[in-house]
This record gives structure tokens, sequence and C-alpha cells, in this order.
């Protein structure tokens, strides 16, 4: 019996996706006297997933493959899933982690569950709390068949390092010929991507115009977090399509959510429900943001944000 | 070219979302329902693409008879012809061996599914459905081109976007991006007229189990009031996140 995880790196460093995972496996591992397994599909520091709770961790060498490669990854982890005997696979929320679920839930013949937000509550049948309704609410949902993949919603459960046997081997890549060519992957300029920042600082319309930007930019820095925008703003192109967050742009899990300047329609509330702690800065006391929020401050984002950076900055150096 | 676009009806995104008094269910009651926001970027994509490159564009849901104002709105919008494949969904792998049987049926060129529906966010479909194809699948689509047998695109990743390439037939996860907002089509009357003579087809669904069912459901708890600081105490909010949230 096993619980697979499917890890994923960045320079060598499992991402931090990856960890909770790793963290919610070790529990599941735990309940059900399993072992828990890691897959990584790179060089990486094999310590640090023992230490995060791994027992077996499997190294797979994709040499000529550098990017991300569905099939030959979906491929490679049922057939590790199958080895190992594995009753769970669990995938981050990540864009790898979602686009692999469903395609190696088919191959391993397993039932998918998506946006896991909690350990199971039982395990015969597997059962488990799922966000839906884009955050506005939650199915209990039990796998019909005797393995699960299960995607576990990003900052859902937290890391919590608890140190595994760590034992590493080696599994081929799968040679399966790939339909698809990814031909260029582009990165963007921001350093932080949203689904990796612990905080992330979004604009809205109430920020006038495109030329004020820096303001997010400047208090996004000094926080070191991701920024983002509601959807009218992405709508009359101040911003990328890609920082658009709600329930039609991305979905934003981090600790801390700052609005600026946003009203706070249901659709944009629901896409960044999942955030821990949500800050809001608006002139407009009726806002519906106010009632979602758990700190506001009442006040023009032109006065209160420059204030915002300076005692941040001040914060910093004492 | 033939292409399919998958649809599926949800909640309008304003809904309030309520459980009925045994949470069980999902309350319908008073429930607007829409194409789901990344099957209509689809949709449009599909449209263009008939415009193009004379392609044949069929919709297609699972659903019982509820679901056909929003097959006719395909319709007005453009779509050549609608399926419905009468059956209640009941998770995303029931859905997808539907649209399996009825793809070995009918062959396409292109099957359009959105990234998720905005009602159980599953994702699964489209990745599910091309892989009991055997077919190449990209998700999180944000551009696409076709050029003869060979379909370029482009998929939205954390930080950045993936360039691919591959030969058709494809499957897709459409989402905004694929299509500007501002470019989905609005039904025109004439749409609207035209759609009434456009054929709306009833299939048999295939005898299956799903593999998950929905035990209950539950509302997220209820947050408590904000609290509010006024302009000249920022560093009140300040100290509330560090010492209080310990998020700073």
């Amino acid at each position: 019996m096993a619980v697979v995880t499917f890890i994923e790196t960045h320079n060598g460093k499992a991402s931090k996706a990856s960890l909770e995972l790793l963290s919610y496996g070790r529990s599941m591992a735990a309940a059900t006297s399993a072992s828990l397994v890691a897959v990584i599909f790179s060089d990486s520091d094999t310590q640090e997933l023992k230490d995060h709770g791994a027992d077996v961790i499997y190294t797979v060498d994709t040499a000529s493959d550098s990017y991300f490669n569905l099939e030959r990854y979906s491929t490679t982890l049922a057939e590790i899933s199958a080895l190992e005997k594995a009753t769970l696979v669990v995938v981050s929320s990540s864009s790898e982690g979602r686009y692999l679920g469903p395609s190696l839930a088919v191959k391993t013949e397993a039932t998918y569950l998506s946006n896991a937000v909690a350990l199971p509550t039982a395990y015969n049948p597997f059962t488990v709390k799922q966000s839906c309704f884009t955050n506005k609410g939650f199915a209990i949902s039990e796998s019909l068949s005797s393995s699960t993949v299960l995607s576990l919603s990003s900052n859902s459960f937290g890391i919590h390092p608890q140190p595994g046997r760590g034992e590493v081997k080696t599994h081929p890549y799968a040679s399966t010929q790939s339909k698809l060519e990814v031909t260029k992957v582009e990165h963007a300029q921001e350093s932080i991507s949203i689904a990796d920042a612990d905080i992330v600082v979004s604009g809205g319309r109430g920020l006038k115009g495109p030329e004020h930007w820096h303001l997010i930019e400047d208090l996004a820095s000094t926080l070191g977090a991701a920024t983002a925008c509601s959807k009218p703003v992405s709508d009359l192109g101040w911003r990328p399509h890609s920082e658009h967050v709600g329930q039609t742009g991305k979905p934003v899990a981090s600790n801390l959510y700052i609005a600026i300047g946003i009203s706070g329609a249901i659709q944009h509330l629901a896409g960044i429900n999942a955030s821990k702690v949500k800050v809001v800065i608006n002139n407009d006391p009726e806002a519906p943001f106010f009632k979602a929020a758990d700190y506001g401050i009442v006040g023009d984002a032109f006065e209160v944000v420059p204030v915002l950076i300076e005692k941040l900055k001040a914060l910093k150096k004492a | 070219m033939k292409i399919l676009v998958c649809i599926s009806c949800v909640p309008d995104t304003t809904t309030k979302i309520n459980f009925t008094a045994d949470q069980k269910a999902f309350e319908t009651q008073g429930v607007q329902y829409i194409i789901n926001p990344n099957d209509e970027f689809g949709l449009t994509r599909a449209i263009r693409l008939q415009q193009s490159h004379g392609a044949h564009v069929t919709v297609v849901t699972v659903g019982d008879v509820s679901c056909e104002p929003i097959l006719r709105k395909c319709l007005a919008i453009g779509a050549d012809a609608a399926l419905r494949i009468d059956t209640q969904p009941q998770d995303g792998y029931f859905v997808s061996k539907q649209l399996e049987a009825l793809c070995q049926k009918q062959s396409f060129d292109l099957i359009l599914t959105g990234r998720e529906s905005i009602d159980y966010n599953g994702g699964m479909v489209g990745g599910m459905l091309a892989t009991l194809l055997n077919l190449p699948f990209v998700t999180h689509c944000v551009g696409l081109e076709i050029n003869g047998d060979e379909a370029i695109m482009q998929r939205e990743i954390d930080g950045g976007k993936e360039h691919t390439k591959a030969n058709l037939p494809v499957v897709l996860g459409a989402q905004k991006g694929l299509v500007e907002e501002k470019d989905l089509i609005i039904p025109n009357m004439r749409g609207i007229m035209q759609a009434r003579q456009k054929p709306l087809t009833v299939e048999a669904p295939v005898a299956l189990d799903p593999r998950s069912q929905i035990e209950h459901y539950e509302k997220p708890e209820a947050r408590g009031p904000v609290t509010l600081f006024d302009l000249s105490d920022v560093d009140g909010l300040l100290n509330a996140l560090q010492n209080q949230a310990k998020v700073l």
C-alpha cells in the first residue's frame, strides 16, 4: 500500500505546494499504514523530500525532455503507482498538477477528486471535502473505486515537516511517443507567480488607470508579494489577463490578500475566498468587499498606499 | 473541419450558492443558468474558425431537457448543430465517457471543452476525454491557430506561457484569453431566429456507473465582521497583520 505524490521542482528545490503535498500525504499514509512515495522528474534535493516525509523517493531522468510532458509524465506515474500498489495519488493544484490528474486517473482506472481542502474523513469508502462552486460551497465526496487520484487545494493543509525513510530509487521515463510538441516556454517578468505567493497585492478600477500601477508594484515588492488585478482592469487592458484573479481568472489561496480599489463583486470574491486573511482599501464604505474582508481601511488608495509602503519599509528595517 | 464544443450549463456567476435543507443537493430554485464561461470562450473561438476556415461547429451537453435553452443560445451564437445526451451528469468521468462514445460515433478534428466548469471546478472532462480517445490535450488554452492539419496552441502556466503544436485532432480546455472577453458573441435577433431552424438532436446515453458521488454539501463558515482602521491608523493595521493575523 502506498500514497504516491507528484513532486514539482524549481531549480532543484521542491515547490511549496509539493512540500504541502508531502505533509498531507504523510498524514494519509500514517492513517492507512501505507508508505509515502514521492516521484520527481528532475535532479533534486532528495534530503528535503525525506525531511518532509517521503519514505520512498523515485527519481525519473527525463534527459531529452526539458518541459513537462503530459503523456510521458502520466504514464510514468501510472507505472510507479502500479508498482507500489498505490491506493492514493496526490497532485497539487498547480497548472501541471491539475493538467496531470484527470489523465492519470483514466490511465490507472482511479476516481479523480479535485480541490481537496482537508484530510479525508474516511478511507473506506475514501471520503474527502472538496471546494466547489468556486469556493462558495463544499462537497463531501466519496470515491467509488479502489484507488483515487486527488488534487489538493494549495495552502489548505500547510507544511508540517516530519521525516520519512527516504529510500531513493530510480524509475525509467516512459518512452511513450508524445503527440504534443512543446516548442517554447515563456516566463513572465514578474518574479513571483500568483500560485506560489504568500502575499498577493491586487488592484482594481479604483486606481483610475494603468499609469498608477506603480503603487501596486511598489507595495508588492516591499512585501515580496505577487501582483494581481480585478476583471475590469484586465478587460480594459490596463493589466495582462494572466494577472486577472476571480471566478473566470486565476484562483488565489495566499496567506494574505490585499485588495486596493476593488469593490468586491461576487465573482471576484469567489476567486480569492481561499485566501486566509483579506485586507481591503477602498474609499467607498459601502463596497461589498468590506463584508468579506478581515481588515480594512476606508480611504483613498492614493493616500493610503504610499503611507503603507513607507511604514512597511520602516518595519522591515527595524 | 468538424469542431465539437462541449458545453456545461452552470449557475450564473452572480448566483448565491445554497443547498437544500438536508444538504444533499444544490438548491436550484430561482437559479439562472448560463453557458459555462470557459466553454463560451471555446465556442466563440470555434465560431471564428467556422468563419475563417468554413468549419462545422456542433455543440453538445450532457443533461436533461432543462439544458435546451442553453443549447439554443449556442445555436443563436452561431453553432451549426446541437446535441443533447439525455442523462443527468453524475461526475466528470461519467460525462467524459458519454462524450467519448459520441466522439467514436462521429469524428471531430477539434474538441473544445472549458478548462473547468464554474460549478464543480473539477477541470477533468477535457483531460479524461483526451486520454480516453488517446488524443493530445492542452488545457488552460489561451491561444489556438489552425494551420492545415496542425494546431498551434498556447497554455497558460504558473508564471508564464507554454507554446505547443500537434496534429489534429486535438482536445482543448478553453479559458479567457483564447478570445478576448469583448469579442464574445452576443446573439442577435437574426441568430435567434435562425437557431429555431437548426437541428437539436437528443442522443441516448451509454449505461455507466459514476466513479464518485457527493455524500452531502456544506457552506463556508460565516466570517466575523471586518475590523476597520482609520486612514491615520495604518500602524494599527500593520500591528494587527503582524501580531493578530501573523501574516507579515
